[in-house]
């Protein structure tokens, strides 16, 4: 299983959709790695810097309808590259979603009224998150405050997540 | 209770249920293409796992960047082009006999209704016009696939429209699915299958029906689906001839994939479309809908018709019924994209290359091109399309472009004036 702990990234706006994620120019690339330099490249968002911001960050936290558009698992694959395993949003396009736990990675729902608070209160910090996947927690930590967030994640999900993904799964099981 | 088409689907394709609402489903057919499936490929290869479940019932295409433009496209394609000979992949469509998936699937007669399908495409939703369960999927569930055969899904909600009335002349079924992702926004119908039902779709061709469900997507839709009816029968005869006697037998078999009367819905939406008017979008998001003349004199820089939403020939066909005798104005260029070999050739017997030519439209081969702004028409920043495709994505067409989304008719009429333009005013 992967570690799900590190530095936040905020995106502060809904529908960021997988062209935006990774442009469909970069598709010709056979390797995952190769997919690294175009993170993000082409997100409209107001102050948003793809070369700076998303340095060393392993959480993204963002709005509704995240990775909305084309199915490319280029999306997850060019957010695990940069060292983003976990997205927590209000809601995701389906095939992001189950793109991103098949990837062994975690896709996090949370109600709006939760994520409206944790924009208000962490957003513009120095916010690490620690996802405990067992205790169904988001820890979440800046320097003068730290808390806890109850997620929920179902279990078909949480056995991609432990088993590394889905082909293993599928392969052991099928 | 009764049972929608996507539950009879599930029922005669589960394999079972690992977790609650997680269902292993069986697959009839595995689509693939140049762009998601290599990494697939390549990674079954480093498992040492590189097997196919059923070379019959997996099939692929070279289409989104074909001739490959440059040395990574080609290694692409010939990562696919190997792998196929290598399983006897024998449906294999390669330069010269390739176009455009969602298109050239169809015709070939890969889909019958009550099957599940899934691609490495979103827009894979499509094939549900034939009354099949159809989803795109990421190259991990298209690896697995591949090797066994098989999708997990959550069990998607169904939304029913329920079309009644009748499409004015230059209204089409484009028009109509932008009407109904303006009405359901660009996550309205996420994580659930659309059934489109109702006169208007009754009497729509399957070309219609499968631009209807192509936009599935764009709402966040799993699966677009239409019932089959004498009209899904009608195309698929020449594949099916041998199966059964009669088309009315046919249609007694494929009938008992169609929701029953008392089935459940999550919503259902009924309007009357008699009213609808040509629509078009604005900005960056497909539910970002207008009415054509609200958007009239919009300037355009490019015109282009083509794309799996509508390449095909009664795209063709109605785009130029209008440019006939025209010509496309000196302040656009323009180009159409023939969905499929088969698509061109008949758009070639019937004059309408020609229409185009004359017109001043560039004609490609069949590809997917400049609708994900890979080869074949990219914008320059700044510029503008009026296009019948799918995706108006910020960069979708090329980076600093915008896509305006719109019929054929409406895109054949932009052309002409060079603005966004209705094109009832061309008919008499
Ligand atoms: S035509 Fe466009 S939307 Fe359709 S499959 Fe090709 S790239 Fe995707």
């Amino acid at each position: 299983m992967k570690e799900f702990s590190g530095k936040v990234l905020f995106l502060d706006r809904s529908d960021i959709n997988t062209d935006e994620i990774i442009p469909a120019k970069y598709l010709t690339e056979i390797t995952k790695e190769a997919l690294q330099p175009y993170l993000l490249e082409d997100l409209t968002l107001n102050g948003f810097n793809n070369k700076e911001d998303i340095q060393n960050k392993t959480v993204l936290v963002t709005r509704a309808n995240f990775g909305c558009g084309s199915s490319r698992e280029h999306a997850p694959w060019a957010l695990e590259v940069n060292g983003i395993n976990v997205v927590i949003a209000e809601s995701f396009a389906r095939i992001f979603r189950q793109n991103m736990y098949n990837c062994g990675m975690l896709a996090i729902e949370l109600p709006a009224d939760k994520l409206e608070y944790l924009f208000e209160n962490y957003s513009g910090k120095d916010t690490s998150i620690t996802i405990d996947i067992d205790r169904n927690k988001i820890v979440v930590t800046s320097l003068d405050q730290s808390e806890e967030i109850d997620f929920q994640v179902g279990e078909f999900d949480k056995t991609l997540v432990k088993e590394g993904g889905w082909v293993g799964y599928a392969d052991s099981n099928y | 209770m009764g049972k929608t088409i996507a539950e009879k689907i599930f029922d005669a394709h589960r394999v079972n249920m690992p977790f609650p609402d997680t269902h292993v489903l069986k697959l009839d057919r595995v689509f693939c293409h140049e762009i998601t499936t290599p990494i697939a490929i390549t990674d079954l290869m480093a498992r040492g796992m590189d097997r196919v479940f059923d070379p019959t019932k997996i099939k692929a295409v070279i289409d989104h960047v074909t001739p490959a433009k440059d040395s990574k496209t080609a290694e692409q394609g010939k990562i696919l082009r190997d792998w196929a000979k290598r399983h006897g992949i024998k449906d294999f469509f390669d330069i010269g006999r390739n176009g455009v998936c969602h298109a050239i699937f169809p015709e070939k007669g890969f889909v019958r209704p009550g099957y599940t399908i899934i691609m490495g495409d979103s827009h894979t939703c499509t094939h549900g016009a034939f009354g099949a369960f159809a989803a795109g999927v990421g190259t991990t569930d298209l690896e697995v696939g591949i090797l066994k055969g098989i999708c997990a899904f959550h069990f998607p909600k169904t939304i029913k429209f329920v079309l009644n009335g009748s499409l004015k002349p230059g209204v089409y079924a484009k028009d109509l699915i932008l009407f109904i992702i303006k009405e359901l926004t660009v996550n309205g119908a996420t994580n659930m299958v659309i059934e489109f039902t109702g006169p208007v779709v009754d009497g729509m061709s399957m070309e219609s029906r499968m631009t209807l469900c192509n936009m599935a997507i764009e709402a966040g839709g799993t699966c677009g689906i239409c019932y089959p009816d004498m009209t899904t029968v009608e195309y698929l005869w020449e594949f099916i001839k041998d199966e059964f006697k009669t088309k009315e037998d046919a249609l007694l078999e494929y009938s008992k994939w169609t929701s029953d009367a008392d089935a459940s819905y999550e919503k259902v939406y009924e309007y009357d479309v008699s009213t609808l008017e040509p629509m078009v979008t604005f900005g960056y998001k497909p539910d970002q809908v207008k009415s054509v003349n609200e958007m009239s004199d919009t300037k355009i820089d490019q015109v282009y018709i083509g794309s799996c939403t509508n390449g095909r020939i009664e795209d063709l066909r109605i785009a130029a019924s209008i440019i006939k005798d025209k010509k496309i104005s000196n302040e656009v260029r323009a180009i159409v994209s023939p969905a499929t070999p088969a698509i061109y050739s008949l758009a070639l017997k019937e004059g309408l290359i020609e229409i185009f030519q004359d017109a001043g439209f560039c004609v490609t081969n069949p590809t997917c091109g400049a609708c994900l702004g890979m080869s074949n028409g990219v914008l320059a920043n700044g510029e503008a399309c009026a296009s019948t495709t799918n995706r108006n994505f910020n960069g979708r067409m090329g980076k600093g472009g915008t896509v305006h989304l719109m019929s054929p008719a409406t895109a054949a009429a932009s052309a002409i004036e060079g603005k966004i333009t209705n094109s009832q005013l061309y008919k008499a």
